[in-house]
């Protein structure tokens, strides 16, 4: 056992020295349940095991020509950023709970909800959540602490994933949930106005949406604060690289999935929530805090603060049940951050929008194929309807090596002809092209 | 330390983007623009990198030293199961594919991964299924808990009490009230186990959905009378939660299922060798008896008889789905790497040298500190410095002085019940050598706090910064800084 120091004899040693016998380790579970049968296979080396994971990957189809968003986006990490996320001082700490040999990884934290503030225009972040669908939840279990309300108003334009997991982890909580439709893959501001209460704790809304529709929720964050309810919204940071901040929109709760900024896909996860609000809002919101403090001595130094809203303290009247995060992932984001700088995050954010332009005016150009919502507004996704159903045409494109889009009909039965078309600043005009005469090809 | 925006210079760059190669310019009007671009640092590559080394030469972890930090298990993580994760085909596979109409064909190599890590699990805890998508331990929780109300009112039973012991992780009952539950806390007896006359009592008042017990609990114990505990919850149609935090000190000498439980919890990230990162990110696991299959996260993944996976949604008292897609799939290929290094053979010894390290520091220790209760230990052992705190040399205190001497420090003042607790998990992967170095330390501290209290009050000393105040932080809390 490589990962085991001792031998047997020192193991024989050790059991001499404290007087214990070997069978003695166990005897305290029932006799009748000890040592049970397990079909677990024999263990094998480092190169097997390597050897079997490696074939089991290949039969995976990433090497595809990708144009599947949909909230998870396959951008370009530059090495230094998982250069990092291998220090193993990071990977093999635990929570800085003891602050004078954990000031790397809680200076890190501190940049990183500093990072998530200047992007998002918010006062104060947290040092992550799960993912985007969990940082949603808890963004709306937050709203309704703050205002003492139960019911969360979510559009449809936010990620049917996230909904979804809204709907789980709801069910039988007293906050309750009310789905509002979009209207031209936008919130319906006149239905919204409908449907809030002064029950109504939050309205949730994204941006750019599900349908990649870039949106300014100003005049919404106004009409949620005139019935007493917050405005939150969930939102792409790369494409915080060019477009409107919550921030700047009035958002009480910012939020969202970070997976985009230099993190692997890796087929659903570790991804990264993140969280961010007003400072007034910063003692009822869930998920560890960091803070600049100082020592006796008066040095700069880092630790968690703001404690009394957490589990290990509060048990059950904690905000949240949050106790491991998604801290290597925070820090991985933090670190593309800082080597795209002002520039380059602007840079990539225009590239991504340009790039996603050229393809939606290339591939509306395709006999049969319309643009879903014409002329409005995206950021580096948007939403084409085709001749026949989009499952079929995708999954013909498959044949072909490409993975076109993500139809929608799975989750909106009246866009069974739609698809959503994703593009980063990975894709080159040339593979944009192959994917429109591809489509030409078997349409 | 200065922080990476106190380090920008104007005009620095650390990425070059590719050039442009289309004309296109996107139309997006004004107001949908933000009004100055975001202050990120503008710095070199080299800048970068130069202060993120310097933040982990600040940073303790597994591969630093010794660390015994009680409750979370902090064994190493092997490297192997580093560049698993990394693999081409794992590491870039984009999961919406599954949403395609043939997506499942195109993600075999890793439903399989996933397949396989589920029912290795159930082998191993002895329940009847697993699902992976849990994104933690506590999410693990909840997700169980939320099975444990779709029970419940699937049988048309009113209940909204869920039993947890004063010794309970502070998840417990934070999980249970996320799910819309009540929380009566039951005390521990004398030998510090979860009492079972308290419990009977509980169940009697009629509205428990079920228990929430940490086995072996969080004193390191194992509850000689578990099973009678799950038997009677079961009589009152309630379900028996297992944490299974602790579950590196049985691995392959029992299983929570056949003592009786109906949902667990496993921390991958701490049974399973995957590392914590800093604090995550982790994956919880949760497997279940029988009797709550039905209730399990959608999707489900099955296999075909032609060895084929599939994925099913089609399941109507599932409780819906609590992660984006698989879980924290990146940390559970790591698992699923360790476990098939590991094997059968493998496991026992994890436990062997787990519970043999414990009782090992316990032994040693024991005329140096003192032990609320003294009998053989599972995985971890718990010291008190009462008698310590006496010469005003507190837990925390001693915590201090073993960073000064090149330990992290045991977890401190948990579990809730002992006082000025000192929680000890050596892990199976820590050497005798090892061990002896950190007892030699334990017991200079325990001279020093009888000679020289001062001594150990005012460490550490070896750090780049001393005891922070933490008061202030959170009086006047400095979270950001803002460009």
């Amino acid at each position: 056992m490589p990962f085991i120091s001792n031998t047997d004899a020192e193991r024989r040693r050790m059991l001499a020295e404290i007087g214990m016998k070997a069978e003695e380790l166990f005897a305290d579970i029932p006799a009748a349940v000890r040592d049970p049968a397990m079909d677990v296979p024999a263990g094998l080396s480092e190169q097997e095991v390597r050897g079997q994971i490696s074939k089991l990957a290949a039969r995976n189809a990433s090497n595809l020509l990708s144009f599947l968003g949909g909230g998870y986006y396959d951008h370009f990490s530059p090495a230094a950023v998982d250069a990092v996320l291998s220090r193993s001082e990071f990977y093999t700490a635990y929570t800085p709970y003891q602050p004078e040999i954990s000031q790397g990884t809680l200076q890190a934290i501190y940049e990183y909800q500093s990072a998530v503030c200047r992007l998002t225009e918010m006062e104060a972040a947290n040092a992550s959540m799960y993912d985007g669908g969990t940082a949603l939840y808890e963004a709306g279990m937050m709203a309704a602490r703050i205002t003492g309300r139960r019911q969360l108003l979510v559009d449809d334009s936010v990620s049917p994933i996230y909904r979804a997991m809204l709907r789980t982890h709801l069910e039988h909580h007293e906050v309750e949930l009310v789905e509002t439709a979009s209207r031209e893959g936008l919130p319906d501001r006149t239905r919204i106005a409908e449907s809030l209460s002064d029950e109504t704790a939050a309205v949730l809304v994204q941006n750019p949406n599900f349908f990649g529709r870039l949106d300014d929720f100003s005049g919404l964050a106004r009409m949620a604060h005139e019935r007493g309810a917050l405005l939150v919204i969930s939102c792409y940071p790369v494409s915080l690289g060019l477009a409107k901040t919550p921030g700047a929109m009035g958002a009480d709760i910012a939020c969202g999935e970070g997976q985009s900024l230099g993190l692997p896909l890796s087929f659903g996860g570790p991804y990264l929530g993140f969280m961010a609000t007003r400072m007034d809002h910063v003692r009822k919101m869930p998920g560890r805090l960091v803070g600049r403090t100082v020592d006796a001595e008066g040095r700069q130094g880092f630790v968690l603060t703001i404690q009394a809203r957490e589990q290990h303290i509060r048990r059950e009247k904690a905000v949240s049940n949050i106790c491991s995060n998604e801290s290597l992932c925070a820090l991985g984001a933090l670190v593309y951050l800082s080597l795209l700088g002002k520039e380059g995050l602007r840079e990539v954010a225009h590239l991504c929008a340009d790039k996603a332009a050229y393809a939606r005016e290339r591939l509306g150009r395709i006999r049969g194929v319309k643009e879903g919502f014409p002329g409005r507004p995206v950021f580096n996704e948007f939403v084409i309807r085709l001749p026949a159903d989009a499952e079929k045409v995708a999954g013909a494109l498959l044949e072909k090596g490409i993975a076109a889009g993500i139809p929608l009909g799975r989750w909106y039965p009246d866009l069974k002809d739609s698809l959503l078309v994703a593009v980063t600043e990975k894709r080159t005009r040339e593979e944009i092209d192959r994917l429109a005469a591809a489509m030409e090809d078997v349409l | 330390m200065k922080l990476i925006y106190e380090k920008s210079v104007a005009g620095r760059r650390g990425y070059r983007p590719p050039a442009p190669d289309v004309e296109t310019k996107a139309e997006i009007p004004a107001g949908l623009l933000r009004d100055r671009p975001a202050a990120m640092p503008e710095v070199s590559e080299l800048d970068v990198v130069r202060h993120f080394t310097a933040l982990a030469q600040r940073n303790f972890g597994v591969d630093t030293g010794f660390y015994p930090l009680g409750s979370c298990t902090m064994k190493y993580n092997p490297k192997m199961a580093e560049a698993a994760a990394r693999t081409p085909g794992l590491e870039d596979l984009h999961p919406m594919l599954v949403h395609l109409a043939q997506g499942e064909a195109l993600v075999q190599g890793a439903l399989e991964i996933l397949y396989e890590t589920d029912r290795w699990l159930q082998e191993i805890c002895g329940m009847a299924a697993f699902t992976t998508q849990p994104l933690a331990g506590a999410h693990g929780e909840l997700a169980g808990v939320l099975m444990m109300a779709a029970y419940h009112a699937a049988r048309g039973n009113d209940r909204r009490t869920i039993l947890i012991p004063d010794s309970a992780h502070g998840t417990n009952p934070a999980s249970a009230t996320l799910a819309g539950y009540r929380v009566t806390t039951i005390p521990s007896d004398a030998s510090g186990a979860t009492d079972p006359a308290a419990v009977a009592a509980a169940l009697g008042k009629g509205d428990v959905a079920g228990i929430m017990l940490t086995c072996p609990d969080t004193l390191g114990l194992f509850h000689p009378e578990v099973q009678d505990i799950c038997r009677m919850v079961h009589e009152a149609d309630a379900v028996a939660y297992c944490d299974g935090a602790n579950l590196n000190a049985i691995l392959g000498r029992c299983r929570p299922g056949d003592l009786g439980f109906d949902i667990l919890h496993v921390n991958l990230h701490k049974t399973f060798a995957t590392p914590h990162g800093g604090g995550g990110p982790g994956a919880g696991p949760v497997g279940v008896s029988l009797r709550l299959v039905d209730f399990l996260p959608v999707p489900r993944i099955g296999r075909r008889t032609d060895g084929t996976f599939f994925l099913d949604s089609g399941r109507p008292k599932s409780i819906g789905q609590v992660a984006p897609f698989f879980g924290n799939f990146g940390v559970i290929v790591r698992a699923y790497a360790y476990l098939r290094m590991l094997g059968r053979e493998g496991l026992r010894r994890v436990s062997e040298n787990a519970v043999l390290n414990a009782n090992y520091i316990r032994e040693k220790l024991k005329g140096y500190y003192d032990l609320p209760f003294d009998r053989r230990c599972m995985h971890e052992c718990i010291f008190s410095a009462s008698r310590q705190a006496k010469r005003g040399v507190r837990a925390i205190d001693i915590a201090k002085a073993l960073i000064d001497r090149g330990f992290h420090p045991p977890t401190i003042y948990f579990p809730l019940v002992v006082k000025e607790a000192l929680m000890i998990e050596p892990t199976e992967t820590e050497s005798k050598e090892t061990l002896d170095a950190f007892i030699e330390a334990m017991m200079e501290i325990a001279q020093l706090a009888e000679t020289n209290p001062e001594a150990v009050t005012s460490c550490p000393k070896m750090t780049p910064v001393g005891r922070l105040d933490e008061t202030r932080a959170a009086r006047r809390p400095d979270l950001a800084c803002l460009g």
